[in-house]
């Protein structure tokens, strides 16, 4: 395994240390709020992160490859309620390629807003993210256009040279009926270097193995396990539209919501044809502070809330 | 543009968000009037709603478990109110209707912070409902969620 340069060594660690360090920073401050999380990876429901919340979070993927080394790729996650109806996030994405090396593969800024004031049938989201990240990048958040399994057997060092700046946009439709959640994710990204639109979509189903609240604090209580399943994949290009070298995947999770605020979230993936990686192994844990924006507005004023 | 300064500008966007969102004054006791107003526009077809639980014993015992949970950071300990949410014992909570609370807290109130709790099944939802109907006759005591 190759180490990596003082430099990318910097650019690696730098978002993983700061969020890391935010994070103990975090356990010793503002209150932990127990979070509601769905089990879904890829595919975003229409409920929003609680307005003044922070949720810091970390994702693995572990992925098979044919053809290449498999790799472990991870991201990490600060995900901000700015209102009721703005929730505001930054990653950072890096991944381990065995045998190979581990970079840095670059970062987005995500945004997601709720246009409806009212809980309807069918609940719209607006999602508009930038992203700059390298072609190395692993983590699979989404799939779109003709994203393939070959993509990743690519050397990192060959990989890392090609620079992505996109703008990705997605219409989010969800709908929570009768203890279930319902989703469906249309995505569309634009390269900014002059590539076409290429399409992607994510589609998944979530319910708690308990409808009804507990008559105390308990961690393994039913209502805390919600099971759900994702299913996404590539739509191709403006060119091309459609499932011709495309790939995509199913993968059923669990999220653990325990009420101390940590979420434990596990994926098994399955990849559905020749083009897809053939098992990646999902699994996230995420812990929610509330009452974080109070505290920064505290801080700013230099007294506490 | 390098790489290191992209990654700086980002966390400095992100935190700018963060404390531009985070130095919005908490609703005011005007606010909090206003947030009560809510209420009064649940549809007839909410506000006629009765509460399934009821007749269920335990509704408000859970229904608290799930206040501390979800709720307590901002309606205050035992819903007595809190600098960013109003007090769940003002009249205007406790003469309503069940069905008007329901309809808010599936609803929320986004344009003024109170979030949508539609991700809460509906069986927790109206279990909440008791136990928010409970605080204004019930002790203090008696609304102790117990611990095990």
């Amino acid at each position: 395994m190759r180490f990596l340069s003082p430099n990318s060594f910097c650019l690696f660690a730098l978002p993983f240390t700061v969020a890391f360090l935010g994070l103990l920073a975090l356990l010793a401050s503002p209150p932990a709020s127990c979070a509601q999380e769905n089990p879904y990876i890829v595919a975003y429901d229409h409920n929003l992160e609680e307005p003044g919340s922070l949720e810091v979070e970390y994702f693995s993927t572990f992925g098979t490859q044919r053809g290449g080394p498999d790799f472990h790729a991870y991201w990490a996650e600060l995900e901000y309620g700015a209102t009721a109806w703005w929730t505001t996030e930054l990653y950072f994405d890096g991944q381990t390629t065995f045998g190979d090396s581990t970079v840095f593969t670059g970062y987005r800024w995500e945004n997601r807003v709720r246009p409806l004031k009212n809980e309807h049938l069918i609940n719209p989201v607006f999602y508009v993210e930038f992203e700059n990240t390298n072609g190395a990048d692993k983590i699979l958040k989404e799939v779109e256009g003709h994203d393939v399994e070959a993509d990743s057997a690519v050397p990192n060092a060959v990989a890392r040279q090609e620079r992505t700046r996109e703008m990705e946009f997605k219409l989010i439709l969800s709908s929570n009926y009768k203890g279930w959640n319902f989703t469906e994710n249309t995505i569309a990204t634009k390269n900014l270097s002059n590539e076409p639109w290429e399409f992607g979509y994510a589609v998944g189903a979530s319910r708690p193995l308990a409808m009804k609240g507990a008559t105390h604090r308990c961690n393994f209580c039913r209502q805390h396990f919600v099971a759900g399943v994702e299913l996404y994949g590539g739509l191709g290009d403006r060119y091309s539209f459609g499932l011709r070298d495309t790939s995509h995947y199913l993968g059923a999770g669990l999220a653990w919501n325990l009420p101390s605020g940590w979420t434990f979230r596990t994926e098994p993936t399955f990849g559905l044809n020749d083009n897809s990686h053939q098992f990646p192994l999902r699994w996230g844990v995420s812990r929610e502070f509330s009452g974080f924006g109070s505290m920064v507005n505290g801080l700013l004023k230099g007294r506490q809330e | 543009m390098s790489l290191c300064q992209f990654v700086l500008a980002g966390l400095l966007l992100f935190g700018g968000v963060v404390a531009t969102a985070g130095t919005q004054e908490p609703p005011r006791r005007s606010g909090q009037e206003s947030v009560y107003d809510e209420l009064k526009k649940a549809p007839d077809k909410y506000s006629g709603k009765t509460n399934p639980l009821a007749n269920d014993a335990d509704a408000a015992a859970a229904g608290g478990v799930l206040f501390e949970e979800h709720c307590e950071e901002c309606h205050g300990r035992e819903g007595m109110g809190g600098k960013k949410a109003p007090s769940l014992r003002a009249g205007e909570v406790q003469n309503a209707a069940p069905g008007a609370i329901f309809w808010i807290l599936t609803n929320g109130v986004v344009r003024k912070r109170m979030p949508v709790w539609s991700k809460l099944p509906e069986p927790e939802r109206w279990q909440l409902v008791s136990y928010i109907k409970s605080l204004g006759a019930a002790s203090t005591r008696a609304l102790q969620p117990s611990k095990p």
